[in-house]
């Protein structure tokens, strides 16, 4: 008996169990599919006042982890406006970006967002748009180049055009670090003039025992694009005039491509620079911060990085590093530079839309604001071209990377990352595409052909 | 009276399940059946969704790339499964005939330890350790070995190995202990007929031991084929499916796909593919290890 017993308790029957399915699936298919959360209303433009008037208020704000000059801000507002109170929550970039569109569209959305991506956001309509606050706040008076990386098209692409939907708390700016005493060691007079003095100078390191550069490449990260950008950079300025064809591609312009033969000749130059080893050979296991301590600590003659770090090295290690933009293909030729707004947008939903988009233009314009964005994240402030940059001291980091973003403005050589283009092509394309590089499994063609069959997959879609 | 009681005494089973249930249907059955619906359409995850039918089966079945992916859990079972499991005989062999007492208390211990870790630091732990200055790379420099020394994690043909090493250690513990606790429920009056038989330790193993230990191995079979064709924490942390797409594993795929793709049907397709997966790896072991199991 006991068998019997112990098998009629074993589970449900057969007869029980799938009718039990059945009526599951039917009930998940007889409910609607996944929709849009219903249109909330949106803030009303008539109850801007451009300001966060005088009755309490708290700004309910979600930003990225490991950016404190952020709270700093926040806390100099409230110092300002003693009527604003914070309530931050932080979560690491990771977090932030995949969790943007259901915080977003959440019934209680934050007033103030990071937003490393907003096409999709754009394109979902829950964000923002911005416009109506342009000629409140003046921001016409903005250089526009500062501006074309948050315009997108309400339908999500291209970029560049159409309304203005985050703002940059600052412009980051990006270029080559040094060491200056494994400079000094190696024997090599910083900055070079060319590609070709740059191309001797890691030669010279190699041979006298010094890491060329400390580079990170580890999944998720993959930073061996901001070498390769800078390269595609100089050979798209030498085939036509200026890096317009770069940002065409990551404004996902109409019929932009990465495959041309400019472009293949920077990854190949990067390969050289692979197979010459002037790469550490655990690029691909190094994350960021791994890349900075071994930098930090004198391991390697350059970085390829951005000004984020300014503030960091001359705060910890002052004098011991220098900066200079990539060189040109030819001596005294146009120089290029990824920069980018450290982008913050407002949900469409937000409570406190209006006092939101006043931080925001607070951030940019007001001169303690202005002063201390720079002391903390060392990059450009932003705000209208008439306003001082904040003093630096002279011979900083600092000093140095602002005084390049000059002569990229100057010389118009500002593009967006070529990462931050057609949605996830980072973790996709580029990260895969320059890690099989480094490990010799792949072609420079090849790195292109399968970065743009990913970029044309990713616009395609629906 | 009798069976008017037997129905009411039924009836008072079924509320004490109901709570049991009611969460079960809410929090497993229903998400299973939300994401198989969800497979069958194109959806962003914000957006209205619009029905995709069988098409993201279809590109899961006709993408090379995520047909790597599902290659690439095969590969780890041999790691998740194979050694674990092999090793844990051995040791759970060597842990019976010698270690007693206090040494097999702490034996069994420090072999479950990493059952306790969370995986998490587990994957940071090992990521320090399998990198170019971490402490494998430095034993082998130490014992002459240098020239082999490298980045594991960082590497196309060591990444997933070193992956698989991972979750080896992980479920070394879990084996040993398994296995040790069937060993105990071997009647000794067997392997004591088998030595007054002259059966050597091999045979013992062979004809007593591995015959009694069936359904505490389809157990373990059971449980790291799982872990296997579902890892994604040790994955995340050590490398995140890189270098190129080396190590990308179902679980990560599926976790990209809903949450930085924003495909969410494509995800719900592959995680519906990826649960018949695992069914059809899972089945025949039980079916296998039930059949003359012990009574």
């Amino acid at each position: 008996m006991k068998p019997a017993h112990r098998s009629r308790r074993r589970g449900a029957p057969a007869a029980l169990r799938w009718p039990a399915i059945a009526t599951l699936l039917a009930a998940a298919f007889a409910t609607s599919p996944p929709a849009a959360p219903p249109a909330a209303a949106a803030a009303n433009p008539a109850s801007f006042a451009a300001n966060c008037g005088t009755k309490p208020v708290t700004l309910q704000g979600y930003f990225e982890t490991g950016f404190p000059g952020t709270v700093e801000l926040t806390k100099l507002f409230t110092k300002q406006y003693p009527n604003v109170t914070w309530k931050i929550r932080e979560d690491p970039f990771a977090v932030i970006t995949q969790d943007a569109p259901l915080v977003l569209s959440s019934p209680n959305p934050p007033d103030l967002m990071r937003t490393p991506q907003i096409t999709g956001l754009v394109k979902d309509h829950i964000l923002l748009n911005l416009d109506r606050f342009y000629k409140i706040f003046g921001w016409d008076k903005f250089p526009a180049s500062d501006l074309e990386q948050l315009r997108v098209d309400p339908s999500g692409r291209p970029q560049g055009v159409g309304p203005v939907w985050a703002m940059g708390i600052n412009y980051s700016m990006t270029g080559v670090f040094y060491n200056k005493a494994l400079a000094a060691k190696v024997g090599i007079k910083l900055p070079p003039a060319t590609l070709a003095q740059l191309d001797e100078d890691m030669a010279k390191a190699k041979a006298a025992g010094v890491l060329p550069v400390e580079q990170f490449d580890s999944a998720g990260n993959g930073g061996l694009i901001f070498p390769l950008q800078y390269l595609m950079a100089d050979y798209t300025i030498a085939a036509s005039g200026s890096v317009q064809p770069i940002n065409a591609w990551v404004l996902d312009q109409p019929h932009a491509t990465i495959v041309t033969h400019a472009n293949l000749l920077a990854v190949e130059h990067l390969d050289q620079w692979i197979k010459d080893g002037y790469f550490n050979a655990d690029a691909n296991a190094v994350p960021y911060s791994t890349m900075m301590a071994r930098f930090e600590h004198g391991q390697g003659l350059f970085i390829f990085d951005g000004d984020w770090e300014s503030g960091n090295l001359d705060h910890n290690f002052p004098g011991k590093y220098g900066f200079f933009l990539f060189p040109p293909l030819k001596a005294g030729g146009k120089q290029a530079a990824m920069s980018a707004p450290l982008t913050y947008g407002i949900p469409a939903t937000a409570k406190h839309a209006s006092c939101a988009a006043y931080f925001l233009n607070w951030v940019q314009t007001n001169p303690a604001a202005r002063a201390l964005n720079v002391a903390v994240y060392g990059s450009n402030p932003g705000g209208p071209a008439s306003l001082p940059i904040p003093p630096v001291k002279p011979g900083t980091v600092t000093a140095q990377t602002l005084a390049a973003g000059r002569v990229i403005a100057k010389e118009d050589g500002a593009m967006g990352f070529i990462a931050n283009a057609a949605g996830p092509i980072d973790a996709e394309a580029w990260t895969p595409a320059v890690q099989k590089l480094f490990g010799g499994q792949i072609t420079p063609q090849a790195v292109l052909t399968t970065v743009q069959a990913d970029y044309e997959q990713e616009l395609s879609a629906p | 009276m009798r069976p008017s009681r037997a129905r009411g005494a039924a009836r008072h089973a079924w509320l004490f399940v109901v709570p049991a249930v009611s969460a079960y249907a809410l929090f497993v059955l229903w998400p299973i059946v939300q994401t198989f619906k969800y497979s069958f359409y194109n959806w962003d995850g914000v957006s209205t969704a619009t029905w995709a039918g069988w098409q993201n089966y279809k590109t899961v079945f006709s993408n090379s790339q995520l047909l790597a992916v599902i290659g690439h859990s095969f590969e780890l079972m041999l790691f998740f499964s194979a050694v674990p499991i092999i090793l844990g005989l051995a040791v759970a062999t060597v842990m019976r005939r010698f270690a007693t007492g206090r040494v097999s208390a702490v034996a069994r211990t420090v072999l479950f330890l990493p059952q306790v870790v969370p995986l998490v630091a587990a994957g940071i732990a090992w990521s320090w350790m399998l990198s170019s200055t971490g402490a494998v790379d430095e034993v082998l420099t130490h014992i002459g070995l240098g020239s082999l020394a490298q980045a594991w994690l960082g590497g196309f043909n060591t990444a997933l190995p070193a992956v698989g090493v991972i979750g080896a250690w992980v479920l070394l513990g879990l084996c040993t202990v398994l296995l040790l606790t069937g060993m105990s429920k071997i009647d000794p009056m067997l392997y004591e007929a088998a030595q007054l038989d002259g059966a050597s330790p091999l045979r013992e193993f062979i004809s007593i031991t591995l015959p009694e230990l069936r359904q505490e191995i389809g157990v373990c079979v059971t449980v790291t084929v799982i872990a296997a064709l579902s890892a994604f924490d040790i994955v995340y942390i050590s490398t995140q499916g890189g270098p190129g797409n080396a190590t990308m594993v179902p679980g990560l795929e599926i976790y990209e796909l809903a949450f930085y793709n924003r495909q969410v049907g494509l995800a719900s397709a592959l995680a519906v593919v990826l649960m018949a997966l695992v069914l059809a790896c899972i089945m025949p072991v039980q079916w296998l290890t039930k059949r003359g199991a012990r009574p």
